[in-house]
């Protein structure tokens, strides 16, 4: 039976389903190079000399590159300025780029790479983060003196109350793995060297504005001379942020240095080796329960690995720090979250951004802490969960919004029978090889940047003389529907169909810095912003049309594609109208500005206001062990989560669906595997993402409690969907067999040999 | 020797046939609808069809399509022209996020509702096994190819 309710839209869609939509690899322009990166082999080494004579010499080759060639910032990053845009004086992982080969084709600079010479002094290298962190480990990066990058903590009540109220003590040990965004396009720059001295960049990025801070760095020109615009891309997942801005940097740099147009696309093989990925986690977690089933104490150090660049691990950990105690409510909290250098893959942005990991374990823990008391997992956390002016364990009021765990966890229970199907779970029991079992999790989450950074976004709403109207935002088009949902919130704000309204690509010549697109913080930042732009509009509407309607300016609405007087009831057509205004020369113009409302941190107790506003969600998974074969198979799959409001409802679901599959393979295939600092799983053969075979079908709810901190009330999806799938599956698992994983990827041959 | 690529007959050149065909449809003939995801035939994302059947470009050569029919993306409907059923099911549907593995989804869909206009949600799974989603979870092309097989039917 098909599914199919209301019709989708996007106003990309026919681009992208015929193949016209231009990625930045199907670019091409007049007299362009092809430049590749070259790679060395060590892991953690001091570079005593770069031979590039040879590979000069090759066929088709313009030039090779290195970092004395740089004419700005050989060093760059967002927060600790410790990446180098092409290494100088050692080698600290193996994706480090010693070079780039700038050549007439792609082959022959892929020809000529291995021909440059990289000779190097080893150093002895750090894999084990806890290891990195004993004072007589390798430093990974000298100046700094210590491999730690950060450490975050929570301090909260009394340490010795909570757990002397407890009557049991939970210690629990959870793993978590370094897994690969697997977006579907590889990392991609074109970069054209404009005649008026401006660089264009275009490239596969999700943050335009620090792709452009990344490339004006590493020419040493002010961000008025590189212009990032934007094209269609393959996919980001938090992945194209720093790896993607230092391609495009590259690219220009060899750009700049050739003085012509220079592509440079990753093979997959590079993009897996050399790009950053979700932070592995070790976390320890002491919780005290006492009799009735109350969290008395929650004591927890988690150690993850930044690998060699410090990137966004201190923003990452900070998420994780702030929701270490998952949706509940602890009085006595002692947290401790470090990030710790190695010489592994560096570490970043991905999806969840630091809650997955905590989640996988916290959602866990309540249950066996259940188990322990004797109570129902359910009722546990019905007991324990956050409610309604509850206090989190950074000292936030929950009192702005609607806290909705409890409606989001009725809709599941309901959706799946999560009671009758509880009683069917197998717990290791089953007669046949076959077991079952259903699991369910449930999460908070701190929408957008919160106390990680400012938090504000543009957008550019521009009325032309016939009415048609361009608008432009800071929020970048990730392949989620972004542009879409900025449509469908200014046809809804002004009253219009959504026909009149072109999304214009904006460059970052175009529009304001407004961050960037991550943090499930698109639809809620931007749909903010052109709200405000709208404020602003109809304001100059009704400035110059009250004398036309005979009305006074506050009697002016936008409706139907009207423009009426409510005093009176005239009205004029919205082209009408328009026209007005260009004969008063009055511009039908307008920018707006989202400013997050604020939010506090304190560093040295870890509490404070930290984001202004929390989205509530629920997932449960259906699963079946086969004993023989050791293969799970998921069965059923549903969620629900309260977004505030849904924008476009068959996109919105779009994402739950997608971000429950990635959930599913992190909790159950994904990993990259790392041997002495060395990616062994490149490509797709070996790094498995789930098939449309591995995956369910599955049901979302949707929860609409208008957020009244946000301007049209919507708060945000791409991450909530992901992040509790993990833990829901790892439920359903154990209850499959009766044995539970402290580990993901969950193994089921490890576990039943474990048993035995 | 000739091919015919989206029904035009086009000449091939003996020097050309160790060509991968992927960049030969990229680079020579500016097809930029088939992508390049993987490079070794696991993703799906240059799925082309070649006599109706689906195959990874990145794994054929241009020999591989001498007097063979190619049909790509661009080749599913022309400029002018409504868009194919399967193609607006897809918009429909809402299976469309980043788009990057679209065009290989659609051939690859095409190829079977070809065979099969009558499947089963499971025999969809099945048939599109080998074109890699990051971003949908797979649910919404499974709608769309279910809801286009009926216009294979007439």
């Amino acid at each position: 039976m098909s599914k199919l309710k209301a019709k989708a839209w996007r106003n990309d869609a026919t681009a992208k389903v015929t193949g016209r939509a231009k990625y930045t690899d199907d670019l091409k322009f007049v007299d362009m190079l092809h430049a590749v990166p070259k790679y060395t082999d060590h892991v953690h080494a001091k570079i005593t000399g770069i031979d590039t004579s040879v590979a000069e010499n090759c066929e088709g080759v313009v030039c090779v590159i290195t970092a004395k060639d740089i004419p700005g910032q050989v060093y760059w990053g967002q927060i600790q300025k410790d990446y180098p845009m092409l290494a100088q004086e050692k080698i600290r992982t193996h994706g480090d780029v010693v070079a780039l080969v700038v050549a007439a084709t792609r082959e022959q600079a892929i020809v000529a790479a291995g021909k440059v010479v990289v000779d190097v002094e080893k150093l002895p290298a750090v894999f084990n983060p806890k290891e990195a962190m004993h004072p007589d480990a390798p430093l990974v990066h000298e100046d700094k003196g210590t491999n730690i990058v950060v450490h975050h903590r929570v301090r909260r009540g009394d340490m010795k109350d909570g757990f002397e109220a407890a009557d049991f003590i939970l210690d629990e040990k959870f793993n978590t793995q370094f897994i690969e965004h697997a977006y579907m396009e590889p990392e991609s720059a074109v970069c054209n060297p404009r005649p008026d001295g401006v660089m264009e960049v275009y490239g596969s990025m999700q943050h335009p504005f620090s792709t452009r801070r990344f490339t004006a760095a590493i020419l040493g020109v002010p961000l008025s001379e590189v212009e990032v615009i934007t094209v269609p891309m393959g996919g980001g997942f938090g992945g194209k942020d720093d790896t993607a801005a230092i391609v495009c940097a590259r690219t220009a740099l060899a750009a700049q240095i050739t003085g012509r147009p220079v592509k440079m696309t990753y093979d997959r093989e590079w993009s897996i080796r050399e790009s950053y990925k979700r932070h592995p986690y070790v976390i320890q977690y002491k919780m005290g329960v006492s009799k009735d089933g109350r969290i008395t104490a929650v004591q927890t150090s988690m150690v993850t690995d930044a690998g060699a660049y410090c990137s966004v691990t201190p923003w990452v950990t900070w998420r994780s720090t702030v929701q270490c105690c998952g949706p509940y409510k602890v009085d006595h909290v002692h947290a401790d979250v470090y990030g710790v250098h190695t010489n592994n893959v560096f570490t970043g942005a991905m999806r969840g951004f630091g809650s997955p990991q905590v989640n996988f374990a916290i959602e866990q823990l309540v249950e066996m802490a259940a188990e322990k008391v004797g109570m129902d997992p359910i009722a546990f956390r019905r007991k324990n969960m956050l409610r309604q002016g509850d206090t989190t364990v950074t000292g936030q009021v929950l009192d702005t919004h609607t806290v909705s765990l409890d409606q989001v966890l009725s809709n599941v229970m309901n959706e799946i029978d999560y009671v009758q199907k509880l009683k069917r779970c197998t717990y290791g029991m089953s007669d046949s090889d076959e077991e079952y079992g259903i699991g369910l999790a449930l999460s908070y989450r701190g929408m957008s940047l919160g106390a990680e950074g400012v938090d504000f976004c543009s957008a550019i709403v521009n009325v032309q003389a016939d009415g048609s109207i361009l608008l432009e935002t800071g929020i970048h088009e990730n392949g989620q529907g972004s542009e879409s949902v900025m449509i469908l919130v200014l046809a809804e704000a002004l009253g219009v169909k959504k026909e009149r309204i072109r999304y214009r690509r904006p460059s970052t010549s175009t529009i304001p810095d407004s961050g960037t697109t991550v943090a499930s913080r698109g639809t809620l930042m931007g749909s903010g912003a052109v709200t405000k732009a709208v404020d602003q509009l109809k304001a100059v509407f009704a400035e110059g049309l009250a004398e036309t309607l005979e009305c006074g300016e506050s009697d002016i609405q936008f409706k139907d594609e009207k423009i009426l007087s409510t005093s009176n009831n005239k009205w004029i057509s919205f082209e009408e109208g328009v026209s007005i205004l260009f004969s008063r020369q009055m511009y039908p113009f307008a920018m707006g500005v989202f400013k997050a409302p604020r939010v506090s941190w304190n560093e040295e107790n870890g509490q404070g206001d930290a984001y202004f506003t929390w989205v509530y969600g629920c997932q449960a998974v259906e699963v079946t062990v086969n004993k023989k074969t050791k293969k799970v198979k998921i069965i059923n799959a549903v969620a629900s989560h309260d977004i505030g409001k849904a924008v476009n409802p068959p996109m919105l679901l779009g994402q739950i669906y997608g971000g429950m599959a990635m959930g599913l393979g992190y909790g159950l295939s994904e990993e990259v595997v790392i041997e002495q600092g060395v990616i062994q799983n490149t490509n797709f053969h070996k790094y498995k993402i789930l098939r449309a075979t591995d995956v369910p079908e599955m049901t979302g709810i949707i929860v609409e409690n208008h957020d009244p901190r946000s301007p049209i009330g919507a708060k945000g999806i791409g991450e909530p969907a992901l992040e509790i799938t993990a833990p829901a599956a790892a439920n359903a698992v154990k209850r499959a067999l009766g044995i539970r994983s402290h580990s993901i990827p969950i193994k089921v041959k490890e576990m039943l040999n474990k048993e035995v | 020797m000739k091919t015919i690529i989206n029904g035009v007959k086009i000449s091939l050149r003996a020097e050309w046939f160790d060509k991968d065909l992927l960049d030969f449809l990229r680079e020579d003939l500016d097809l930029t609808g088939a992508k390049r995801g993987c490079g070794i035939g696991v993703c799906g994302t240059c799925v082309i069809l070649i006599n109706e059947l689906p195959v990874q470009a990145c794994k054929k050569t241009v020999a591989d399509i001498v007097d063979m029919t190619v049909l790509t993306i661009e080749g599913m409907s022309n400029k002018d022209d409504p868009l194919h059923p399967l193609q607006q099911a897809f918009i429909d549907a809402g299976a469309i996020q980043c788009g990057f593995c679209t065009p290989g989804m659609v051939l690859t869909a095409h190829a079977f509702l070809l065979k099969n206009n009558c499947p089963s949600r499971e025999e969809i799974r099945k048939a599109i096994k080998g074109n890699l989603c990051r971003c949908t979870g797979y649910q919404q092309i499974v709608d769309a190819i279910e809801e286009a097989a009926r216009h294979y039917r007439k």
